[in-house]
């Protein structure tokens, strides 16, 4: 018999910590039972399995070695299965798939991050890499959005990208009776982003409503589109470019994407017949 | 050249903006405070220098309900440009604000008198205020009633089994 390649035979992990986020939102932190994924880079995503329920497409929200981090919110069979795993069980896991943040092309540049709701748990390597590696970037901001003030994700880490330096600015949609924060939509936050636009690069993530908002705002005030890269959901299946369910007109975006450029993704989004 | 903080000023003309600076009063107001209430008359504007203001609305019962909150640069208030001049929200400051305050009565005789001037504040309060925050709240209106299904949270299990 052939042996499987690790993109369609899933490889067992055990999940070695688990903590909840949100009321419906669970980290889990996963590690290989024997061999191991090959490497993972920030913004790409792997297929979950949940033995006996079935798999689904997780972001990466945490790259350490062979050690996985996904962000996963119950909403479904699989995810409420994920979710409910505690440290000890074990999971399938097929990938990495599709591309990265490639935050190697914006060295030198203005980074600024922008996340809606979920969006912010595959940004979170992408910041952790910006802040390791300081004198290659010009100033870093992370601009982030979310319906409540409970559905905040990575509290803890925003306490410490503000210590390493990164500007972070909050908006919710509905604020409750103790929040003094920001409210409204993430893109009422750009103007409290200070970068070059010459010499910036930008990274969204999140509904795309918000995606196209956001990405058509940077473009105005004179951010290059190809330095704007965006993450794009459709139902990832396969993750390897087979079966088309994830098919954005020429894009097959578990193979092509999910992170492409804001000049791929533009002529696209309006397009109905997609 | 940054791109933070043009705000409502850095969009008018510099010949429109010195005019309207020259009848700005400069204010200042502490956290906590009640600039105008819903429904009231709305005779002066403000544009934010620092701090920050939330709009809001009350309901019986439930209290004030933020809307947005405005910040450095953001034009406060664009009610008093159009008929009937009634505030559309209240507004409450988050934190102590500064900010350049002027009188309705005086900017609206003055769009009066200059053509070039009233066009150019109509259409930075337009685009700036108007257009800006109609297009975020469309955004938001969006995000908040998308259909059930969508593929939008797939990687993190929202639409998935």
């Amino acid at each position: 018999m052939t042996a499987l390649h690790a993109d369609m035979a899933p490889v067992p992990y055990r999940v070695v910590r688990r903590r909840d986020e949100t009321a419906d939102t669970a980290e889990i932190v996963l590690e290989p039972v024997s061999s191991a994924l090959p490497p993972c880079r920030p913004g790409q995503f792997a297929m979950v399995y949940a033995f006996g329920v079935g798999d689904i497409p997780l972001s990466l929200s945490g790259i350490d070695g062979h050690r996985l981090t996904h962000t996963v919110r119950a909403v479904g069979a699989v995810s409420r299965a994920l979710y409910g795993l505690r440290p000890g069980a074990t999971v399938g896991v097929r990938g990495p798939f599709g591309t990265g943040w490639d935050l190697d092309t914006a060295t030198g540049r203005d980074l600024v991050i922008v996340a809606g709701g979920l969006g912010l748990a595959p940004l979170r390597p992408l910041v952790a890499a910006a802040l390791g590696a300081p004198p290659s970037f010009g100033r870093l901001t992370v601009l982030i959005g979310t319906r409540t003030p409970g559905d905040l994700l990575c509290t803890r880490d925003i306490d410490a990208w503000r210590a390493n330096g990164a500007d972070v600015h909050i908006t919710v949609d509905r604020p409750d009776t103790d929040w003094t924060g920001d409210v409204g939509v993430v893109t009422t936050l750009l103007d409290r982003a200070e970068f070059v636009p010459g010499n910036a690069a930008a990274f969204l993530c999140g509904p795309e409503v918000m995606i196209r908002a956001t990405a058509r705002e940077f473009a105005h005030r004179g951010l290059a589109p190809d330095r704007i890269r965006v993450s794009l959901e459709r139902t990832m299946h396969c993750g390897t470019g087979h079966c088309g369910h994830c098919q954005l007109g020429p894009l097959l975006l578990c193979r092509d994407g999910p992170v492409v450029a804001w000049t791929r993704a533009e002529p696209l989004l309006p397009v109905r017949e997609l | 050249m940054t791109a933070k903080g043009p705000g409502f000023l850095g969009d008018l003309p510099p010949g429109h903006r010195e005019r309207l600076l020259t009848v700005a009063r400069e204010v200042s107001f502490p956290a906590g405070m009640r600039i105008f209430e819903e429904g009231g008359v709305a005779d002066r504007f403000w544009i934010l220098r620092s701090g920050r203001v939330a709009l809001d609305t009350h309901e019986p019962g439930r209290g004030a309900m933020v809307v947005e909150t405005l910040g450095e640069g953001d034009l406060l208030g664009w009610s008093w440009l159009f008929e009937p001049y009634r505030w559309h929200l209240g507004a409450q400051t988050r934190d102590a604000v500064a900010a350049y305050e002027f009188d309705a009565d005086q900017i609206r005789s003055a769009i009066d008198e200059d053509p070039a001037f009233g066009l150019a504040v109509t259409r930075c309060v337009a685009a700036v205020a108007i257009g800006r925050r109609l297009r975020a709240a469309r955004t938001r209106l969006l995000d908040m009633y998308a259909p059930p299904g969508t593929a939008r949270q797939a990687r993190s299990g929202g639409a998935a089994p």
